[in-house]
């Protein structure tokens, strides 16, 4: 590819087909890596802003219970609402959980209906106000259905639990990312294992010269190590040139999508620095697996 | 003959030593001799009575199948790989086929044994050009040897196999491919290496080069080892039918 990373090399490793494809398997390892870590990251970054909408208070309303004794009716009410409390209160992640007494309901309806004892009379729905522990990760889509379920009339505020179920996708695609990132460096681990192994197979009789003339292992295990640095420097380098515009790309079109549904698409200072030293990890797995790989490999041969 | 029987100065030591490939019958057999520093040994023998593979123990390319090798008062023929290479170091080699790596300049090539060895750029620049110009290849410093000639390739191997002082020079048919003249040459070359020290074992088909430089000899027949005084003084002790006054003439004064 590019005569780039080059160093002076006792072996000609870089004469044999290695030089060619695996600078390109790099840069294409590189920008799936880059692409999937730049998703983990923003997803990660939005996370935190939604995290901070749920938690805080809830409200679970109580549809008031009807019947032709209102009395009863009542009674059948504020039962539900003991009902829905000692559901809120068997939850881990909830602080508190306090109904709104009668005369705060009406002071919320009093802009609307004015104050009268007709509203009074009126079969308001119960609001149970539920504090949730700060940096705990409610699962309130769960609390919505087993409130459904057991409670009738009995729901959790909508919005809170989408986000909550928006949530637990983005981290799943969160955590997909890094897996991504992880099966990436994999690959590439045996990638150069194979490259080194093939070199160690096609220079076999010069590593034997290298090793008469009383080079250790660890000048050769150098030799190749050199090599799949500059190999990989060179082709991260190229994934890394070929994403950054992808990227810029999809944080242009999120712009136009944003507004009110996401928050901005942003990786921040670190984020980026992540990002640009994503083709230096590769290549240091390269030299680490290199090394590694040529003094086993070289331990069998003699 | 600067040999001598005390065996507490023996570089290297070989005590019934076998060697066979594999399953194979053993191409060497009860191997028993040793080198004193500054000696000058012949190896000769018929092709196929294991020369390069007495060679190639020696300058621990493999191990034996039995016996023991002692080289600078170790035994190597257990030795573990990471202890290898600082005796090495101490061996120069001279291939049969030259070895060099053809990817490299002469200068590199020569160089190599300093670089893993972890010699100074600064010294290696100096050094190496000096030896090169020293075997006349002072005009192909940056020459790769597929653009040299047979020749000159061996010069070049020469050269890397004594850029280091080696303590023991081991030269497998240095002089194969190569005229009587040169080969006389380079032979002047190693009697000089030797007369500073360094114990030298060469693997010759050459009679004629055996008779002209007096120098014991290390015979090979079917894998066993026989030490054999230098051929000239053999000849004198019990005329053959072969003979080579020229040879021998000149032979005197070049042994020293």
């Amino acid at each position: 590819m590019i005569p780039f990373f080059q160093p002076r090399s006792d072996l000609p490793i870089s004469a044999d087909s290695t030089g060619r494809y695996l600078p390109l398997l790099v840069a294409v390892m590189v920008f799936l890596a880059v692409l999937a870590l730049a998703a983990a990251l923003a997803v990660g970054g939005v996370l935190d802003d939604w995290r901070q909408d749920v938690a805080g208070t809830v409200t679970v309303q109580i549809v008031p219970a009807s019947g032709p004794d209102p009395v009863a009716a009542r009674a059948e009410t504020d039962r539900r609402v003991e009902q829905v409390l000692a559901v809120l209160r068997a939850q881990s992640f909830i602080v508190v959980a306090r109904p709104l007494e009668e005369a705060q309901l009406v002071g919320l309806l009093e802009p609307w209906l004015g104050s009268s004892d007709l509203v009074r009379d009126l079969p308001l729905p119960r609001l149970i106000d539920v504090q949730v522990a700060e940096g705990a990760r409610p699962d309130l889509a769960g609390l919505a259905r087993q409130l459904r379920e057991e409670v009738p009339g009995a729901a959790l505020d909508d919005h809170q639990v989408w986000l909550s179920g928006i949530i637990d996708l983005a981290e799943g695609f969160s955590l997909l990312g890094i897996v991504v990132v992880g099966l990436v460096a994999a690959a590439l681990a045996a990638t150069v294992i194979h490259a080194t192994r093939l070199g160690l197979e096609v220079h076999r009789d010069q590593i034997e010269v290298l090793h008469l003339i009383g080079a250790h292992d660890r000048y050769i295990a150098q030799q190749f190590a050199a090599r799949m640095v500059g190999w990989t420097l060179e082709g991260g380098l190229v994934g890394l040139v070929l994403a950054m515009p992808t990227l810029m790309l999809v944080a242009w079109l999120a712009q136009d999508l944003e507004q009110g549904l996401l928050p901005p698409f942003s990786l921040g200072f670190w984020g980026w620095m992540a990002l640009a030293l994503v083709p230096a990890s590769a290549a240091l797995l390269a030299l680490v697996t290199a090394r590694v790989t040529v003094r086993r490999t070289l331990r069998r041969m003699l | 003959m600067r040999t001598s029987p005390d065996t507490a100065d023996a570089v290297v030591r070989f005590e019934s030593v076998g060697l066979r490939y594999g399953n194979g019958p053993e191409v060497l057999q009860d191997v028993s001799f040793s080198l004193t520093r500054g000696s000058f040994h012949f190896l000769t023998g018929p092709s196929g009575a294991g020369k390069t593979s007495l060679l190639s123990l020696l300058y621990l390319a493999r191990r034996p199948s039995r016996g023991l090798i002692s080289i600078f008062g170790r035994d190597v023929t257990a030795m573990e790989r990471d202890e290898l290479p600082p005796i090495r170091r101490r061996l120069g080699v001279v291939f049969q086929d030259f070895r060099l790596l053809d990817h490299l300049s002469a200068l590199d090539n020569v160089a190599l044994p300093l670089r893993v060895a972890g010699v100074s750029e600064a010294d290696i620049q100096k050094h190496v050009p000096e030896l090169l110009a020293w075997v006349g290849l002072a005009d192909h410093l940056n020459a790769k040897p597929p653009t040299l000639s047979g020749g000159q390739k061996q010069r070049v191997a020469i050269a890397r196999a004594v850029i280091n002082r080696p303590d023991v020079l081991v030269a497998d048919e240095p002089t194969g491919n190569v005229d009587d003249r040169i080969a006389f040459r380079l032979l002047h070359l190693f009697a000089e290496l030797n007369r500073l020290g360094t114990s030298v074992v060469i693997a010759t088909h050459n009679e004629a080069l055996v008779r002209r430089f007096a120098f014991p000899r290390l015979h090979l027949e079917a894998g066993r080892l026989a030490v054999l005084p230098p051929l000239a003084e053999a000849e004198a002790a019990g005329p053959t039918a072969e003979t080579f006054p020229q040879a021998l003439t000149d032979g005197g004064g070049a042994a020293r």
